[in-house]
Order: C-alpha cells, then structure tokens, then sequence
C-alpha cells in the first residue's frame, strides 16, 4: 500500500509518535512553543518542526497574541481520525450480534435439556 | 443491535488492535460458541458470505482453516495454528487471509475470556501485527466491505420493493 506524504495526511502525521505527544499536550490547552519546550522537554527546533507538520495537515491552529504564537489542537481535524475505525467496528458489531443470537439459542437449549 | 457495545482500539501508528465485548451468557457457554466450528461458522460471518470450516483443531498445537464464500462463488480463505487452548480462559493462535499477494502476513490474537457477575462473560482480544501497515491494512479492508455490505443490503430492499 502507498502511503500518502505525512505533510497531507493527518494519519500518518499522527503516525509519528513524537507528534502524538504534541497533540498529547495541547489537548487541553493553547500553549505557545516555548511553554511546549518546556512541557516535553524537546529542544525548540524539535517543536517547531512537528508544528509545523501538524499545522500544515490542519491538526494544529496557530493565533497570534502580541509577539506570542499560541498553539491549539483543530478538533475537528482531528475527529476522522477516531472515526477511522468505524466500518470495522460495525463488522464486528454484526458479528457479535449474530454470536448473541447464538448463545440466546445455547442458553435455551441447555436449560431444556436440564428440565 | 445489542446494548453491549465493542469496543476497538486502534492506536495510530502501532502495530496492535484491541477488540472488547461483554456478552449475556455464562463464560462455558462463550468460549463453546469459540471452539465448536458448527457454532463458530454460524456467527463468525460476514452476512452475505457462507462460512465454513476446512479444518478445525481448538487445542493447543492445533490448526485450523476456514473458507468464506460469496454469492458469486468467489473463495477466501484463511488459516492458521493454535498456539494455546487454556479451557474457559484464553485462546491464542495466528491469523493469516491466504488471498493476500504475499504469504507471511501473519497476525498473532489472544482472546481472553473473563467471568462476569451475573452470568456474564467479556471478550477481549489483541491483535499483532507485523507492521503498522499490515495493521491498517486489515482495517480499511474493513472499510471496502462495509461497503460491499451496504450494497447487499441495499439489493435486497430493492428486491423487497419490487415485489
């Protein structure tokens, strides 16, 4: 399977696990780089770098305030990404309804043969 | 659909897949509906294909291998061993779709099996893979199906409406 540029994807620019721990930390809070410096314990080029890819696939939202650039997770960006596993979800949903049947019908038939 | 949700998680970028499910019967009962073939090809699915056993080994050191069929008589099949049977407890073994263009694509689940109050079991398995993109692989292949799927169920509405 190809993959796409992470600089496109916001999958594999997730994929990345450093760039999860970027997101890890604006996840509650705007933070401005230096603040994210601190809190992961990176050198500022690190930072920026994963940033900026982050920025770039949209997962990231930059404002400025006065001379600061605040950082903030794009939920909305950021939702396909849990929704990926949706269609396979609902295979398994399927199936383990069926197994529900199944042990619906097990359950009776065994409480018959106790009678 | 059942008030017991399935639980997937899929972590970005690693090479592991968790399944959970709680179920409304006694664990025997479960771990049963896992380890008889007849059962087993009743629920294991997907709708739409016929599923069978070819051989079905639930011990440990066993093998097993099943075969799906679609409505146009196109065959998948799938296979591998049974690591270890722990009776009621656990099963682990590898997976592998044989309709891959390469072999060695190979999956290694543990399925646990817990007793809950009240007569009820939970279900949970792990899967690894051999890489991120085997992975994901796997699950977007969940996606083409689930489209598939969508357009049967939408065939049979239309037969349902035409007649």
């Amino acid at each position: 399977m190809a993959r796409t540029r992470t600089t496109h994807d916001p999958f594999n620019a997730v994929a990345e696990p450093k760039r999860r721990k970027v997101l890890e930390a604006l996840g509650i809070q705007e933070r401005s780089v230096n603040e994210l410096v601190e809190l992961l314990g990176w050198n500022q080029p690190s930072v920026s770098k994963h940033l900026g890819v982050l920025k770039q696939v949209g997962l990231v939202s930059e404002r400025r305030v006065g001379r600061q650039r605040m950082y903030r997770v794009n939920a909305e960006r950021l939702k396909p990404i849990y929704d990926w596993v949706a269609p396979f979800e609902r295979i398994w949903n399927e199936r383990f309804d069926r197994l529900d049947q199944v042990l619906e019908k097990m359950k009776k038939e065994q409480s018959d043969v106790k009678k | 659909m059942s008030k017991n949700e399935t639980v997937i998680k899929a972590e970005p970028g690693k090479q592991e897949l968790f399944i959970t499910r709680e179920f409304d019967a006694p664990r025997e009962l479960v771990f049963r509906a896992y380890t008889d073939p007849e059962i087993y090809a009743q629920w294991l699915g997907p709708h739409g294909l016929t599923t069978w056993f070819e051989v079905f080994e639930p011990v440990s050191g066993g093998k097993y291998k099943f075969v799906q069929k679609d409505t146009d008589g196109n065959e998948f099949s799938f296979h591998g061993v049974t690591h270890e049977v722990l009776l009621n407890e656990r099963i682990i073994g590898t997976f592998e779709f044989d309709g891959l263009p390469e072999t060695g694509h190979v999956v290694l689940e543990t399925t646990r099996f817990e007793d809950l109050p009240g007569d009820r079991t939970r279900v949970s398995s792990q899967s690894v893979f051999q890489s991120v993109s085997d992975r994901d692989g796997m699950v977007q292949s969940g996606m083409e199906h689930g489209v598939v799927e969508g357009y049967e169920r939408l065939d049979e509405i239309l037969e349902t409406l035409s007649k």
